[in-house]
């Protein structure tokens, strides 16, 4: 055991930028994939051990400055906050550590946080090493994320904001990928609700997905950087987008409270993105025609 | 099934298990008819039960998982119960298949190890030369309907043939 961690540890050492003597402290193999909580001196990150190299890490923290976000990824999100700063009602689809919904509790006390998250053993880890807890504004629950959807589109639940980030291992759940899914998400939007979804940048599942999410919500914010990995899809329920510079006015609001999270609202904004760089008869996903696993390997954009 | 039950562990269990019983099920019944007068129609007619079978599953899918969905709020139950309602049937009647040809096909005793033996082979490279291509490329080159639209075909037109020949038999003897 001692054997196979050091050789993990070496390796997490050659492949990850910001490391400098990462050690697993904490491996487990769940009911949907191994998970370690890797560290050095300061940093704490959760992976996904789907593969030796280069794993998906989920969730960083870093010691010396707890508030600020270790990924991009999850400060793209934060775009939503610029397009909607008044979020009351927040759905968070994907746990990873827990850091954002703890950090949007930070920003809006006031919200109410429900996250969702498949995976028991991610929701342990993240209470055990990342600080993450329920209170009386944050809510937790076990549960696939359609099926939550669903269940709260029978309750009549609604929310202002929901943020779809359960894409984060090298498995896609092409269950959440659908046309069919994206109406039940609509549906639990309230009339001003937005969404962010984390997807994908690379590979032809860029303009499936695209294309599916436009046939749902129509234009949509992309926010991206460059062809890097992942991309925010920002849009909601009313058929006008907010224009930018609405957005700007906003942002310039946030920036303060944003920067000890290391997030700035000019390295946000000058990622928005409205161009429609798909084609017009691109497939759309649905729940009889879905492969986005086997799609993301096909490569080309 | 993952529209409304999700791809937790459960579903995959649920799913498994299902297939596991109506097989086990087909299998027995599939000997008891055996036993009663076994010609070739009636061989042909299981064919043609199973790919009626499907039909349930091709039209009304989505309608048996929401009334389940509804009543059932544990995602456990509810996907066993969704399997059911999607697979219990057919399964059962594909299960009939296998030793009613066995019985069909055995001429001694000192064969029928070796029919059995053959049939068993056919059936499972079927078995997984179907889930090969279903899940490497039916896949990403079809929708499900379609998939289960051409099971459909293939098991109505093999039984017809089968009752078919059966009838030119009788006529020409």
């Amino acid at each position: 055991m001692l054997k196979k961690n050091r050789y993990l540890s070496l390796l997490l050492i050659l492949f990850t930028p910001f490391c400098f003597a990462l050690k697993v402290v904490h491996t487990e193999k769940s009911l949907y994939r191994n998970i370690s909580i890797v560290k050095d001196d300061y940093l704490t990150c959760m992976v996904f051990e789907t593969r030796k190299e280069n794993p998906p890490y989920q969730t960083c923290f870093d010691e010396r400055e707890p508030k600020k976000l270790v990924f991009n990824y999850t400060k793209l999100i934060l775009s939503g906050l610029l397009y909607k700063p008044d979020a009351n009602n927040i759905l968070v689809l994907g746990l990873g550590g827990g850091t954002l919904p703890l950090t949007l509790h930070e920003l809006l006390p006031e919200a109410t946080i429900t996250s969702v998250e498949i995976d028991p053993a991610v929701i342990r880890l993240a209470r055990q090493y990342f600080n993450y807890h329920d209170n009386d504004k944050i809510k937790t629950f076990e549960r696939d994320a359609r099926l939550f959807v669903k269940r709260a589109a029978l309750k009549k639940q609604s929310f202002d904001w929901i943020i779809l980030d359960a894409f984060n291992g090298d498995y896609i759940p092409e269950h959440l990928m659908t046309q069919e899914f994206l109406q039940e998400v609509k549906s639990v939007l309230t009339d001003d609700g937005i969404i962010t979804a984390n997807t994908f940048s690379q590979s032809i599942l860029y303009r499936f997905e695209s294309a599916t999410y436009a046939s749902v919500f129509g234009d949509f914010y992309n926010i991206k950087r460059r062809k890097l990995g992942n991309r925010i899809i920002l849009t909601g329920k009313q058929s006008e987008l907010l224009p930018l510079e609405k957005i700007e006015q906003q942002a310039e609001k946030l920036d303060k409270q944003l920067r000890p999270y290391d997030v700035s609202s000019d390295w946000l904004l000058a990622r928005f993105s409205r161009e429609k760089d798909w084609e017009d008869d691109t497939t759309i996903l649905t729940d009889q025609y879905s492969p986005a696993n086997l799609l993301k390997y096909q490569g080309g954009n | 099934m993952a529209p409304y039950f999700g791809g937790s562990i459960y579903v995959w269990g649920s799913i498994i298990t299902i297939f596991m019983l109506a097989l086990s099920i087909g299998y027995l019944l599939g000997g008891k008819l055996s036993i009663f007068q076994p010609n070739n129609q009636k061989y042909g007619a299981l064919f043609i039960v199973s790919g009626i079978l499907l039909l349930p599953m091709i039209l009304m899918g989505e309608s048996i998982m929401e009334f389940i969905f509804n009543r059932v709020e544990d995602p456990r139950y509810g996907s066993l119960l969704g399997a059911s309602g999607l697979f219990l049937l057919p399964t059962i009647a594909m299960g009939m298949i296998a030793p009613y040809s066995v019985r069909l096909l055995v001429i001694s005793t000192e064969h029928s190890g070796q029919t059995a033996g053959f049939l068993y082979f056919v059936s499972t490279i079927g078995s997984a030369l179907g889930t090969i291509m279903t899940s490497f490329y039916f896949v990403l080159w079809f929708e499900i309907n379609t998939v289960l639209w051409a099971m459909f075909l293939v098991f109505t037109s093999a039984g017809c043939s089968i009752a078919i020949r059966q009838s030119a038999e009788f006529s020409n003897a």
